[in-house]
């Protein structure tokens, strides 16, 4: 009796930790009664898992490489499906350079990325571009695999 | 620059004026008369190689009262300190010394300073007044035996620091023919937290690195602060409210201001050497473009176009010229064009990337990142481009900034991580000297980067 309690208390309290989150469902398991399982659409977490958020550059460039473009084809189709979004192209660049022109770089692959969206159909107004050059690198190695993940152009909803 | 020259000094007791200068608010100096009249014409014939600093030395100033002596000490020390950290003096140590301070304030023997291997002595005087000090200073050529300055200044005693620096640039000045630059302070970004959420703040100090103090709080990013020729006044880079932009900073009233009206961000800001305009770098669309932005009038005037990074402009101390970096050319080399964006010609042709260029203050050459062979490194070439030097070289460093005196450049340098984590990362200024040696990491409370070195404060 007093367990079983206990055990509903501890749902109860998971519950309300993660009422901000968009996949509570998931994070709960199969303690709760709703169904909708998966990020919600339109949202961040829905661009990173089924879309992808970033695509990736060659050191000291701004082109979009061939293998990068069907990321941003489906961005552009998912911004489509969601005209209500508005996104940050966020552009970044390795630590082998120097502040200044990393920052220069960032913003041109922020801005390449922004112009595929566009050209796929994108109102340019919903389209915002910040650099933070090597400034906010998404891995912390010193590494060729770390610089590689971090020349990059992120979409972020606003 | 005469690191090698030989240079004379054969003044005559300099500085003989009567009245009071005042140098800083609150702060006076005037000559002092040598004590005793000596044959003149002596001269110190040196030639000064980065192996021979200038033995000096620096006894502690003497004092009538307990806290006139500690003022005395302290000002001794900060002056021994600012002279064996340019590299160029060697204070002798004081547990060698044979006359008293005390009895050298009042008549060197010069048999005992000479024995103990100095070529030049400094003695001192200070006495309390209320909340203020006054400060005797004299330096003597201990081979010619003669007082070759005398200089008394008057401040308030929280200002004992400003007068020890006030003093080691005398000392460096008569000793070496040219200014010094310890009577300055450095700007620069204090860093802190991991490196994906770094937090970075504008901070400022005292070239020894005393007197830190944060400008900014840290709930925006913060880069690149340059000082204004006047020192009152900084230019840098802000993230405020997620817009970056190139912000004025104003030290007397902590005031922040966006600079003009561009679009998209401003970046890479530097004051024009008459204090009337910022030249900085602004994006439009994919590229950087150069412009200059007039601070009466706030008109902003396009400089460079054409589709490339253009960026870190820098003015020649003359305000004729501009250098920059750009990759105009295929990849990140160095320009030089005139004020009007004119002329434009490329100066680096050695091997690998170059960044960062800033000019001189006695325009004679332009410091630089190189970035080569997996290796950043710091040097100087001509503004013509001939005579590369490189300085420094290592994982990652950048950012030079001068002494005023052209003497002395300050960097930041970065250490390589050791995992995914970024473990054993960090990030310090440093210092070096324009030779190439007396490479020193200066002592901030957190990791550190982008240092501006400010004018000489008087």
């Amino acid at each position: 009796m007093n367990i079983k309690l206990l055990g509903a208390l501890a749902a109860l309290a998971l519950l309300g930790a993660c009422s901000n989150t968009e996949d509570q469902s998931s994070a709960t398991g199969a303690g709760t009664a709703t169904t909708t399982a998966g990020p919600r659409p339109g949202s961040q977490e829905d661009l990173v898992a089924n879309v992808g958020d970033r695509v990736f550059f060659d050191t000291d460039r701004s082109s979009i490489r061939a293998d990068q473009r069907a990321t941003l084809d489906r961005q552009a189709a998912w911004l489509g499906q969601y005209p209500q979004v508005q996104v940050t192209v966020e552009g970044h660049a390795d630590e082998r350079g120097t502040r200044e022109y990393n920052l220069a770089l960032g913003q041109r692959r922020a801005n390449a990325a922004r112009d595929v969206l566009v050209a796929g159909g994108v109102a340019p107004a919903r389209i915002s571009t910040i650099s933070y050059g090597k400034d906010r690198p998404a891995a912390l190695g010193s590494t060729e695999e770390a610089w590689a993940q971090n020349r990059r152009a992120v979409t972020v909803v606003r | 620059m005469s690191l090698r020259t030989p240079f004379l000094i054969t003044r005559r007791h300099a500085l003989f004026g009567a009245g009071a200068v005042m140098v800083a608010p609150g702060i006076f100096t005037w000559p002092l008369m040598p004590r005793s009249a000596h044959a003149q014409g002596a001269v110190i014939d040196v030639t000064r190689a980065r192996t021979d600093p200038i033995p000096i030395a620096i006894p502690d100033m003497a004092g009538a009262s307990p806290d006139a002596q500690r003022f005395g000490r302290d000002i001794a020390r900060v002056i021994q300190a600012n002279l064996r950290n340019s590299g160029l003096f060697r204070p002798v140590e004081r547990q060698a010394f044979i006359q008293s301070p005390e009895a050298a304030a009042a008549t060197p023997r010069w048999q005992d300073w000479r024995v103990v291997g100095s070529q030049a002595l400094t003695t001192g005087r200070v006495d309390t007044q209320g909340d203020r000090i006054r400060v005797e200073f004299r330096l003597f050529d201990v081979l010619a035996e003669q007082q070759i300055q005398g200089t008394a200044f008057t401040a308030p005693a929280a200002q004992w620091r400003r007068i020890a620096h006030l003093i080691s640039d005398v000392i460096y000045e008569r000793m070496l023919g040219e200014k010094g630059y310890f009577d300055t302070q450095i700007v620069y970004i204090a860093e802190s937290g991991p490196r994906d959420r770094r937090t970075r703040r504008l901070a400022i100090m005292d070239q020894d690195g005393e007197n830190h103090r944060f400008l900014t709080d840290g709930s925006f990013q913060a880069l690149t602060p340059r000082f204004h020729p006047n020192a009152r006044q900084i230019a840098f880079m802000s993230y405020f409210r997620n817009e970056p932009r190139v912000y004025l900073f104003n030290l007397d009233t902590g005031q922040q201001q966006v600079l003009g009206s561009f679009g998209g961000m401003t970046f890479s800001p530097r004051f024009s050497p008459d204090g009337r305009s910022v030249v900085l770098s602004a994006a439009r669309g994919g590229d950087a473009n150069i412009y200059v932005v007039d601070l009466a009038t706030r008109r902003e005037r396009q400089l460079t176009g054409g589709g490339s990074l253009d960026v870190s402009p820098c003015y020649s101390p003359d305000g004729q010229q501009i250098v920059f970096n750009s990759d105009r050319g295929g990849d990140q080399q160095l320009y030089v064009m005139g004020a009007d964006g004119g002329g434009v010609r490329r100066i680096s042709f050695g091997n690998g990337r170059y960044a960062t260029p800033v000019w001189s203050p006695r325009g004679d050459l332009i410091a630089f990142t190189r970035i080569s062979g997996g290796q950043f490194a710091i040097g100087v070439m001509r503004p013509d481009g001939s005579g590369e030097r490189i300085l420094s070289e290592g994982w990652a460093m950048e950012s030079p900034t001068f002494a005023p005196n052209g003497r002395v450049l300050a960097f930041y340098r970065e250490s390589q991580a050791r995992d995914a984590r970024g473990g054993g990362y960090s990030s310090r200024l440093a210092q070096i000297d324009i030779a190439g040696f007396n490479e020193r990491q200066m002592v901030t409370p957190t990791d550190a980067s982008d240092p501006s070195w400010s004018p000489l404060l008087s």
